[in-house]
């Protein structure tokens, strides 16, 4: 079973990488109002193939390694 | 599958080659000998134009311990020691992706060096780009030092200097030269050799991908309009792996189990299997089932041929193999034991056990065709305009001229650049970029090691044996104005296609130059790179080679920077300044056409200059010493000023129009401060030279009058203003 | 004195905060492998700059899990010192041993530069060489040295004096030009509640010898050294 992880920036942290994307876009004429950049993660685990034992462990990855929750948050898009 | 013509030619390879192979062969190739054959004969790796000329280089010296044919060359420097270095081109790969390309080449040079048993000790670079005003080429600058950036920063290997072109020529074809410095000790120097039937071969580090799988084939083809569409093909670097390997292969060198090692670069498995197995004489057998994978179901053509980064490939003692693995495991990298060093001559390669290609290593790599190709003095040299004939008039105001050529992308200031590289890691930078060379102390010892890249394309496109020679001159008198004497030398040739006889007569004219001119400065030609096929659409690039000098500092309470120290220092020029403003930034920055004649250089009379500044800095005279080169003596002298924001009173006498006379691009000529009360015994030592007094050194403001009008008068630190901030302007709107 | 220093697996400052330690200071000096978990009878341990793990994911965000980060954060329970430089104090961070964490640098580019450093609080076992408000020249090298934290946590620092060292001109005034990353507030090092945990970006080691153009570093250095004695 597959896992979806996206890590997003929590509200009101600075992000300079999304905002440089965003002024970049706005100078080729598209009128973006908000860029927020984050990360996303795939993830398989051998041999597991009950959903919610899946999402259980990945949860416990997300908020142990794949995100610092001073300034992110994470959110399981999807297992299938 | 059948071997046909478009195969062949899909392969880079001509119909009289592929013959060869037959008669090496005794038979038909089947599609994976094809493919090995075609990479290992290709340009990059056979050096198939070059070779013939490259033997006309002075290779030897006493303290040659290693020169070409090896990872890198090596030099003895005393106490042990050797310094390891190369020099090595990445064009075509920062062009279809800057960062990437920059950063595999950063990687692949850093191998070459640790390969040989050195552990890397500085970087720096030689880069050419289109003009800033295109935002496409402010796109490759940027990506290109953040690929090197990126690469060196991460790995830990400080970037401490290197120099920057822009010129047309460049737009579609950028120049990427890195150069690797590493210190060993002198005894423990590892090559690139098979031995010993019986012993294993080890692959470690990154899994092979299909990462730019004819990588090696594409760098030696001119660039079209499509080479959008070749970008799968650009490998990524991963410069974490590549700290562990080094880590790793530094420790198993250590063991004394390592027989031979070298890195798989371009053509991968394939160049590191048949050249090692081809130095040492010996046969080659591999299990490709046996070699790290990232991807599912690759052909063995696709595995032979892979460019995946960050790998190496080891013979190690078959009684000791154990222990070489137990070090990678340690580090933990992907160490498997892929085949064997055997007897006989050929690399033989299996497959789940059954043998898919067996060739003669001498056939893939020594014994590779070169040619004799033909040379033709190019019809545009005796078109060239003359400067003399342009009409410029003298600038109504210096103020402003200086203003100008301090902003110029040729002669501002590279700190944009340099402060994205961690040049300071390692602790042994001992004077930070922006000074003629970069200076290196050798812990555990009083002394040190200093280095220049330089090469000015506009001199070799007017004159390609005198812009060569002149690139020589200018690195070595870079290194002896920090006060060390130069050891040996490396290359980069950067040139347009060879089967073009007039680019083929520029190349030799080339190195019969670097040739000339390594002989006088006793600085051997240790290892190089030839880049060929820089054109874009039929356009060559104005021929580019680039020098790289190493020199040893013995004290290092000798290191001289180029800026002027004290307040009432005299100011001194050494050298003489004729009206050469043939291919000069002057000329570039007013737009006019290339013209000449390039500057002429007095080898002798170089080395003498030389020589005596050495003298000088021995004997505790000189305070600074700052080389005159591209912006002439009015951008050198402002250099000298910067870095402690002091001024200058400067009054010169000369017949030659004033502007002449500040941008002349003579060469053999230095600016040296003088320790005040060392004044009269100073100019007792130099009285066999061309030596004129201009000033002195003072606090503040920059003056400079020329037969006794006043031209120039600024406070510095308004001039530096301009020159430090010029790139951030271009970058950071 | 005996100092311990952090081999992670693409450290690369340990080497030269090693030597600055044994062959210029003269101290005892050890290397720790990241997996030991043994810290012999150390006095300090300092995590070194680099690039642990590549800085993939997060910087420190692996190595906080080598074997070693237990005894660390037990010696610091100890009472012990425990040093971060650049990359180490990433790491103290992602492990919970310091406060707040490193962002991109404002301008997102890798600067490595001499910067100036006021001591805004020179009553810590790291700075008590130094005069209250010197200023130190001292180079930084990083791409992810921007300061973050709560605005609430930010008062608490503030209110503790744990903020140790801040971003300043030559003269030691603290003014937005001088910063170069764009930390919060101008933060440059940090000590943990305690008081026994630094975190700092610039590298102090880089600035030890005179022929590398500073010897501001060795301040920071010997106040640890003259804790002990």
């Amino acid at each position: 079973m597959k896992a979806k992880v996206i890590v997003r920036l929590k509200d009101g942290v600075l992000d300079p990488q999304g905002q440089t994307i965003q002024r970049s876009l706005n100078k080729m004429g598209h009128e973006v109002t908000e860029l927020r950049q984050g990360k996303y993660f795939e993830i398989e685990i051998n041999g597991m193939k009950d959903e919610s034992a899946v999402r259980q462990r990945v949860e416990q990855i997300a908020a142990d390694v794949l995100c610092n929750p001073i300034i992110e948050t994470f959110e399981i898009e999807d297992i299938a | 599958m059948e071997i046909t013509l478009d195969l062949i030619e899909s392969h880079g390879l001509t119909t009289e080659e592929y013959e060869q192979i037959r008669k090496r062969l005794g038979r038909e190739p089947n599609l994976t000998e094809l493919g090995i054959f075609s990479v290992m004969w290709s340009e990059h790796c056979s050096y198939k134009s070059s070779r013939l000329h490259l033997k006309k280089l002075p290779t030897q010296g006493p303290q040659v311990l290693q020169g070409p044919g090896e990872n890198a060359g090596v030099i003895d420097i005393g106490d042990g020691l050797a310094a390891v270095f190369k020099m090595e081109s990445h064009n075509h790969p920062s062009f279809i992706e800057p960062f990437e390309g920059a950063a595999t080449g950063v990687g692949g040079i850093i191998r070459d060096i640790f390969t040989m048993g050195a552990r890397p000790i500085a970087l720096l670079n030689s880069l050419r780009f289109g003009p800033l005003e295109d935002t496409a080429n402010q796109l490759i600058m940027e990506g290109v030092v953040a690929g090197i950036a990126g690469y060196g920063n991460c790995i830990g290997i400080p970037t401490v200097g290197g120099e920057i072109q822009f010129q047309e020529t460049y737009s579609h074809n950028p120049l990427v030269n890195v150069f690797c410095l590493g210190i060993a000790a002198a005894d423990e120097i590892f090559l690139a050799q098979a031995s010993g039937v019986g012993n294993a071969l080890i692959y470690v580090g990154a899994k092979t991908g299909r990462d730019g799988i004819h990588g090696v084939t594409m760098a030696s083809e001119e660039f079209s309009e499509d080479a959008e569409s070749k970008r799968p093909n650009v490998q990524v670097g991963d410069p974490f792996m590549e700290k562990l390997l080094l880590e790793a292969c530094l420790e198993a060198m250590k063991t004394g189990a390592v027989v031979g090692i070298q890195d798989m670069g371009g053509a991968g498995l394939t160049c590191s299997t048949c050249e090692m197995g081809s130095r040492g004489e010996v046969g080659v057998k591999i299990e490709l089932a046996r070699v790290p994978q990232r991807e599912e179901k690759m052909t063995p053509y696709e595995i032979m041929l892979s460019e995946s980064q960050e790998r190496m490939l080891l013979v190690a003692e078959k009684e000791r193999q154990e222990e070489v693995l137990e070090i990678f495991r340690k580090w933990d990298l992907d160490a498997v034991v892929i085949g064997e060093v055997s007897e006989g001559h050929d690399l033989t390669v299996y497959d789940q056990g059954s043998k898919i290609a067996q060739m003669p290593n001498k056939a893939l790599s020594e014994e590779a065709p070169f040619y004799d190709r033909p040379a033709q003095r190019p019809a545009y040299l005796d078109e060239l305009p003359r400067w003399q004939d342009l009409d410029f008039p003298e600038p109504s105001d210096y103020n402003t001229l200086l203003q100008e050529i301090v902003s110029s992308p040729h002669l501002c200031s590279r700190r944009w650049v340099f402060q994205q590289y961690d040049h300071m890691v390692q602790t042994n930078t001992a004077i930070l970029p922006g000074s003629d060379a970069a200076v290196l102390r050798l812990k555990g010892t009083s002394s040190g090691l200093a280095v220049s890249l330089d090469g000015n394309s506009r001199y070799t496109y007017l004159d390609p044996r005198m812009g060569a020679m002149l690139a020589v001159a200018e690195s070595c008198r870079n290194v002896v104005c920090c006060g060390a004497r130069p050891l040996g030398a490396t290359n980069c040739l950067n040139f347009g296609s060879p089967e073009n006889p007039e680019v083929m007569w520029q190349f030799i004219e080339s190195v019969e130059g670097i040739g000339q001119a390594c002989e006088v400065f006793a600085t051997p030609i240790t290892g190089g790179n030839v880049s060929f096929y820089n054109e874009t659409n039929g356009a060559a690039i104005l021929p580019t080679p680039i020098l790289g000098i190493v020199g040893k500092l013995e004290d290092l309470k000798q290191i001289r920077e180029s800026s002027f120290q004290n307040v009432g220092d005299p100011v001194y020029l050494l050298g003489e300044t004729r009206a050469e403003l043939g291919g000069s930034a002057y000329l570039e920055h007013l737009g006019l056409p290339l013209s000449g004649p390039c500057p002429a250089l007095d080898l002798n009379q170089e080395k003498a200059l030389q020589d005596k500044l050495l003298d000088l800095i021995a004997l505790e005279y000189i305070e600074s010493a700052h080389d005159v080169s591209e912006g002439g003596l009015l951008l050198t002298l402002a250099e000298c000023c910067f870095p402690r924001s002091l001024g200058l009173t400067m009054e010169a006498s000369t017949p030659l129009r004033p502007d002449h006379y500040l941008l002349s691009e003579s060469p053999s000529r230095i600016v040296v401060s003088v320790k005040k009360e060392k004044e009269e015994e100073f100019l007792k030592r130099v009285s066999d030279l061309d030596v004129h007094k201009l000033g002195e050194v003072t606090d503040e403001i920059f003056q400079v009058s020329v037969n006794e009008q006043s031209l120039i008068s600024v406070p510095i630190t308004r001039i530096f203003q301009v020159w430090n901030s010029f790139l951030d302007g271009v970058f950071e709107h | 004195m005996k100092f311990g220093v952090v081999i992670f697996p693409g450290s690369n400052c340990d080497h030269d905060t090693h030597h600055v330690l044994k062959s210029v200071l003269g101290q005892e000096t050890v290397f720790f492998w990241h997996q030991d978990t043994d810290l012999q009878d150390v006095d300090t341990v300092i995590l070194p700059g680099g690039f642990a793990y590549g800085d993939y994911l997060r910087c420190g965000a692996i190595a906080k899990f080598s074997p070693i980060l237990e005894s660390v954060r037990q010696h610091a329970q100890e009472g012990k010192l425990v040093v971060g430089i650049c990359n180490g104090f990433q790491i103290l961070q992602e492990a919970g041993l310091l406060p707040g964490v490193m962002l991109r640098n404002a301008g997102l580019k890798f600067v490595c530069r001499h910067v100036w450093l006021r001591t805004e609080n020179n009553q810590t076992p790291f700075t008590n060489a130094c005069q209250e408000g010197q200023v130190l020249k001292i180079p930084i090298a990083h791409n992810e040295g921007n300061f973050f934290i709560s605005k609430q946590e930010l008062a608490e620092l503030q209110a503790n004096q744990q903020i140790i060292f801040r971003y300043s001109d030559a003269q030691g005034d603290v003014i937005p030009e001088a910063n170069p990353n764009g930390s919060m507030d101008s933060i440059a090092g940090v000590v943990n509640r305690q008081g026994n945990v630094m975190g700092m970006m610039p590298h102090p080691e880089r600035a030890s010898e005179a022929l590398l153009s500073s010897e501001d570093g060795r301040f920071i250095f010997n106040s640890i050294i003259n804790r002990v004695h």
